[in-house]
């Protein structure tokens, strides 16, 4: 019977995932689905429509009176309760939780009201009263940088706050010995991969011990668990956090978490009850958190045979509004890596943080890897196209040589294991390739329009806690050196001898439980299902350090050796005490299917749990020196990850993986669409742990990278309106645009972990943009694109600008030209059965006037041509109660008059201006009026595609509600053959009649 | 539809997953509220609120809807089905479960439920599509982690074996 015992390992194998059951039923507990506490009061915050603004007063006074309303805090209530948050730079750039003295981007938390409900807190946000003074906002990074721009920061006078520069090798000496110099300007825009679950927070204040409990889909690192405890002024141990097991997604976004936890705990202070806040949909998209764009200007050294000898890297990184803890890292995250894939040892390097009216940046997955890899590659696809040299072939005289590994690049990173070449190979004869080019040259034969990219990366895994401090010069740095970067994870035997497993992961749906049961089991002589993987973590209880949490691909290179430590441990407590019974050395013992048993012996056995037990049940037999029961945690640092040394080299990651992948696109010469023929991307990402799991990964990456490249950008006018406040406007790729692609693997284990494994989640994330940017530059014969590669962007391209329709002719409201804000303009005509005389009297007259303005609540004369009105507006499910001030200038009484103001509420601001013009017809008066109105805040953020129409639609309220004033219902203006009046028809035509 | 008092909670009674259920709501309260907060479901997930991310999907008379775009007073009356419904007692998952799971088409999980339940339909009046097809229906869900290709094996694993035992 023994000799039958399956000793295959779990590790390696595709098993399915532990955790899919409960959630496919639909009962696993997400944050939303915690159990709260009775009493629980709830959240709901009050953003700033403008992009930049004075906040000169909030009065929260009727917001406080309203029903179930029990707290209202504003940025300056919290400066009184909190300190501002530490951040990476010395720099005088206070951030808190809400807005203090400015606002700097729209969306930016300005007051939070707390609640009975979350219905009754939104309910409330309308009546809190904030008076703005608006100032010129700045958005474009390059702009931002010139003398003159407006600045965000008075204190620190500039608004780029942090620049480096770094070199190695002899740079400048290659470059004046290259036979060409070649470069690009790569700019990367602004996105995220938008989990599907937004922010969740419950915070609960608890006196006695001044301290806060904290639960929330938090995603580490940890390193922010510091940050938030000095905010709160409180030790880190009276911060209590608490993730469930289950997010909904996270891909970096959740570490911004941290300021609202901070709120959430501020908010539960003053309340005197555990408050929770979720986020939703517009607010994510307009203040969670966006990858850094970037402008990168870069240059190459090369010899005329494609030998590229040096780098020059000018990275500017926009990181928003605030620097929030760990910013500025996707700029220094992959620092050790900036030569990439290839074998170059002189090497250049200015960045630049700048800071602009947007939302804050954040780690997004990739962490800078996209934005480098981008500039990277694009510029080695040029370099091909100006040698006239094939573009994989200067890729292959470039890589880092097989047989050089561990390689230690030119800014440090130490590359622990691979060969490149073999890997490109294998993927050119396994993809196909010489069939995908006989594809390409038949569609062009064919007069399409269609090209081939390539690209690799090296994908770093396991981030150096150290890797920010590169951002210090050398002398600094020493006084205070990091590096390092700790990994945790438990195993529990209980007295039945069955086995549960904790650990520092804080898993957003990678199967992380998975893999740790296949681990253990593995090493137990269990089965996965044998373990229980319980992914809480509650700081309080658990485990952990500052490298705790789930990003940089940091899970199969740290968490699972910690794991895999901590039952190694297990299994040598156990064999010493079976050692005993069994009569055989412990290191003769082995573990299979459940049991222990002599290795030249297999009857010779016992059960594992019976074993495992005892520990517990009858710990006098145990062996001298040993301590009862069995909890063994498993603690890893791996030795690589050294603070940078003084030539400011630094190993920014454990393991480095490699990425080679290439593709066919056909771009659409009529619509300028980007269509995907093939694509092929091969991995080396060591050791797969589970290769179903890993797919998965590869799929998901590839996935988010289609809608960088093609689809996704947070769109910002120039005034700073946000314009993608919905997933209607921030396009996600759905499964029609995401193609299958064909993945390959190759296993070369890394020589710094013990199980081998390195990262694979973010790798084309970083290698996909490039390769499909090169593929549209090749197959439409241009030297640079942006992403991203939109069908307008494209056919633009093809075709050049289209030019706009002629004006006059439209009688619609006009779409903003591009680049401005949400700006609509519009003109129109109607005729009212009314003399203009009298029609001027009812537009001056502010009572008649309130009775004709659409959804006008009151309406005040505050100066001699001026009035204030308290009006509702909406678009679609969009309403809200706005502030209006009308000024009347360029008066000719009854002939014409200029209207100019602005609107202000919750959802949103505008302002603009308008022209009405009366003439006496026959029958009344002929009106014609044209107008031009900017939007920001909330209703420019959703309701881009509704603007027009709603715009319509209250201009034509406002003309029907002055006709029944001055007595049109019942004017006798014809009826059409259906009954319709004219009035009606007029308005039909409008678009706006029912 | 009679008209509601905005203000006041009304009560509504309906059919959840088989078994009546009744409670009170505002008209403004969204379906999707009402089933988290006020029966305590956990299955129904809410992705954008504006009906553009399908995560909260589910069958009203068996067809699929928008539960952030229903209000819960619309239900009045009417049967509503979630992803609770799918897998039977003993929480033995369903042959589209089950493939889900075979093929990975899960990560986080969190769209998932309105994946299912607008399959579960789709599949009902189209036994046999093509992988085109389904593409183009499951374009009315966003994932963002898995890339859908689990989620089309899925599916087309599920056609072939109901084909198989038709
Ligand atoms: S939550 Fe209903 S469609 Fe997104
Ligand atoms: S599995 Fe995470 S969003 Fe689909």
């Amino acid at each position: 019977m023994a000799d039958q015992i399956d000793t295959k390992p779990y590790v390696g194998q595709s098993i399915e995932r532990v955790e899919d059951g409960i959630l496919l039923t639909g009962r696993a507990r997400f944050s939303d689905h915690q159990p709260t506490v009775t009493g629980t009061l709830h959240a709901a915050m009050l953003r700033s429509p403008h992009a930049h603004a004075e906040i000169v007063s909030i009065d929260k006074s009727k917001a406080l009176a309203m029903p179930g309303v029990s707290a209202v805090l504003t940025g300056q209530d919290l400066t009184e309760m909190a300190s501002a948050f530490l951040i990476v730079i010395k720099q005088p750039m206070q951030h808190y939780s809400l807005a203090v003295g400015k606002a700097r981007y729209v969306g930016e938390p300005v007051a939070v009201v707390v609640a009975t409900d979350r219905y009754k807190a939104e309910d409330a946000l309308d009546a809190i009263e904030v008076e703005y003074r608006v100032l010129d906002a700045i958005v474009d990074p390059q702009k931002a940088t010139k003398p003159g721009a407006p600045i965000l920061y008075e204190e620190v006078g500039d608004n780029v706050v942090s620049t480096r520069e770094f070199s190695y090798g002899e740079p400048d000496k290659a470059f004046a010995e290259a036979d060409r110099v070649i470069k690009l300007t790569a700019p990367y825009p602004r996105n995220s991969q938008t989990p599907m679950e937004g922010f969740v927070v419950n915070a609960d204040y608890i006196a006695d011990t001044d301290s806060y409990d904290v639960a929330s889909n938090y995603q580490g690192p940890f390193t922010s668990h510091p940050v938030m405890a000095l905010a709160l002024g409180v030790p880190s141990s009276r911060l209590r956090m608490r993730v469930p097991a289950f997010s909904g997604g996270g891909f970096g976004v959740k570490v911004q978490i941290f300021p609202y936890v901070v709120l959430m705990c501020l908010c539960s202070k003053v309340a005197g009850h555990p408050v929770k806040w979720v986020e939703d949909r517009l607010e994510h998209l307009s203040a969670a958190a966006a990858a850094p764009n970037r402008v990168t200007e870069i240059e190459a050294a090369v010899k005329n045979d494609g030998t590229v000898t040096a780098f020059r890297f000018d990275q500017l990184d926009d990181y928003g509004a605030y620097l929030r803890a760990p910013m500025p890292g996707p700029l220094y995250r992959m620092h050790g890596t900036l030569t990439g894939a290839y074998h170059i040892e002189n090497l250049a390097v200015r960045n630049r943080v700048v800071m602009t009216n947007k939302c804050p940046s954040g780690m997004i997955r990739g962490f800078g890897g996209p934005q480098m890899y981008f500039a990277i590659e694009r510029l080695m696809h040029r370099v091909a196209v100006e040698l006239g040299l094939d573009p994989l072939d200067v890729i292959r005289k470039n890589l880092v040589p097989a047989g050089s590994f561990p390689y230690r690049a030119a800014a440090g990173a130490l590359f622990d294991s691979g060969d490149y070449q073999t890997a490109v190979e294998r993927a050119v004869n396994e993809g196909g390739l010489e069939d995908l080019k006989r594809r390409r040259d038949a569609a062009r034969a064919d007069g399409k329009l269609y090209g081939i990219g390539y690209s690799v990366v090296v994908e770093p895994a396991q981030s150096n806690m150290g890797y920010l401090s590169n951002i210090l010069p050398a002398e600094e740095r020493r006084k205070n050196p990091k590096g390092g970067a700790v990994s945790n994870a438990t195993v529990n035997v209980d007295p039945l001898g069955t086995v549960s497993v904790t650990a520092d992961s804080l898993p957003q749906g990678q199967g992380h439980a998975t893999v740790l049961s296949q681990i253990v089991a593995d090493e137990l002589g269990l089965t996965p299902a044998d373990i229980s993987v319980n992914m809480e973590l509650d700081t309080q209880k658990d485990a952990w350090s500052i490298a705790t949490g789930n990003y940089s691909a940091r899970f199969s290179s740290s968490t699972t050796v910690a794991a895999h430590k901590a039952a190694v441990k297990v299994r040598n407590k156990v064999a010493r005490i079976a050692s005993v019974t069994l009569n055989v050395p412990a290191d003769q013992l082995e573990f299979a299917d459940g049991k222990i048993f002599a290795a030249n012996n297999p009857e010779n056995s016992l059960k594992f749990y019976r074993v495992a037990g005892s520990a517990h049940w009858t710990p006098g037999s145990l062996p001298d020196d040993m301590d009862p029961g069995i909890r063994e945690t498993g603690t890893w640092s791996p030795p690589e990850l050294e603070p940078p040394n003084d030539q400011d080299q630094i190993n920014t990651s454990l393991t480095y993986g490699f990425v080679f992948d290439y593709c066919g696109v056909e771009i659409d010469r009529d619509t300028g669409q980007v269509h995907i023929d093939k694509y092929v991307t091969m991995h080396d990402s060591g050791t797969l742990l589970n290769p179903l799991l890993a797919d998965g990964q590869v799929y998901g990456a590839f996935s988010w990278a289609i809608g960088c490249a093609l689809f996704e950008e947070f769109a910002y006018g120039d005034d700073g309106s946000f314009l993608s406040g919905t997933f209607a406007d921030y396009l996600c790729p759905t499964a029609p645009e995401v193609p299958e692609p064909l993945i390959l693997h190759m296993e070369t284990p890394s020589i710094f972990t013990p199980l081998g494994a390195k990262g694979i989640g973010e790798g084309n994330v970083m290698s996909t943009p490039a390769c499909l940017g090169n593929a549209v530059c090749d197959a439409l014969d241009i030297e640079t694109v942006s992403l991203p590669m939109t069908p307008s962007k494209i056919s633009a391209l093809i075709h050049a600008e289209e030019t706009p329709p002629p004006a006059g002719g439209a009688k619609q409201a006009a779409p903003a030209p591009a680049g401005t804000g949400r700006v609509i303009k519009g003109s129109g005509e109607t005729t009212v059965p009314a003399a203009p005389d009298e029609v001027w009297r009812t537009l001056l007259d502010p009572d008649k006037l309130a009775a004709v303005i659409p959804g006008c609540h009151s309406l005040d004369k505050v100066g001699d041509d001026s009035y204030r009105a308290d009006v509702s507006l909406g678009v679609g499910v969009v309403r809200g109660r706005f502030r209006a001030s009308v000024d009347m200038s360029d008066m000719d009484p009854p002939n014409s008059v200029r209207l100019s103001g602005g609107v202000q509420g919750p959802l949103g601001a505008s302002k603009g201006a308008g022209n009405v013009r009366l003439k006496a017809v026959d029958g009344g008066t002929h009106v014609t009026y044209d107008y031009t109105v900017e939007i920001s805040g909330k209703v420019a953020a959703v309701g881009g595609r509704m603007l027009e129409g709603a715009a319509r639609i209250v201009i034509g309220q406002f003309f029907q509600r002055l006709v029944s004033q001055v007595g049109g219902k019942t004017a006798a203006a014809g009826t059409s053959p259906a009954g319709e009046t004219l009035w009606q028809r007029i308005l039909r035509a409008f678009g706006i009649g029912r | 539809m009679s008209e509601l008092s905005g203000t006041a909670r009304h009560n509504i009674s309906f059919t959840l997953n088989g078994e009546t259920v009744s409670g009170s709501a505002e008209p403004r309260m969204l379906l999707t509220d009402f089933l988290n907060y006020e029966l305590g479901l956990t299955g129904n997930h809410v992705g954008c609120e504006h009906g553009v991310c399908g995560a909260c999907t589910l069958l009203i008379d068996d067809n699929p809807e928008r539960g952030c775009l229903t209000f819960a007073v619309q239900v009045d009356g009417r049967d509503v089905k979630t992803v609770e419904s799918l897998a039977g007692r003993e929480g033995d998952l369903n042959d589209l479960q089950l493939a889900f799971r075979k093929h990975h088409a899960l990560q986080c999980g969190y769209c998932t439920p309105g994946v299912l339940m607008s399959l579960t339909a789709y599949l009902e009046h189209t036994p046999e599509p093509n992988e085109e097809e389904l593409r183009d229906m499951l374009s009315g869900h966003i994932c963002r982690c898995t890339g859908y290709v689990g989620m089309v094996k899925a599916a087309l694993d599920v056609v072939e074996q109901r084909k198989a035992k038709a």
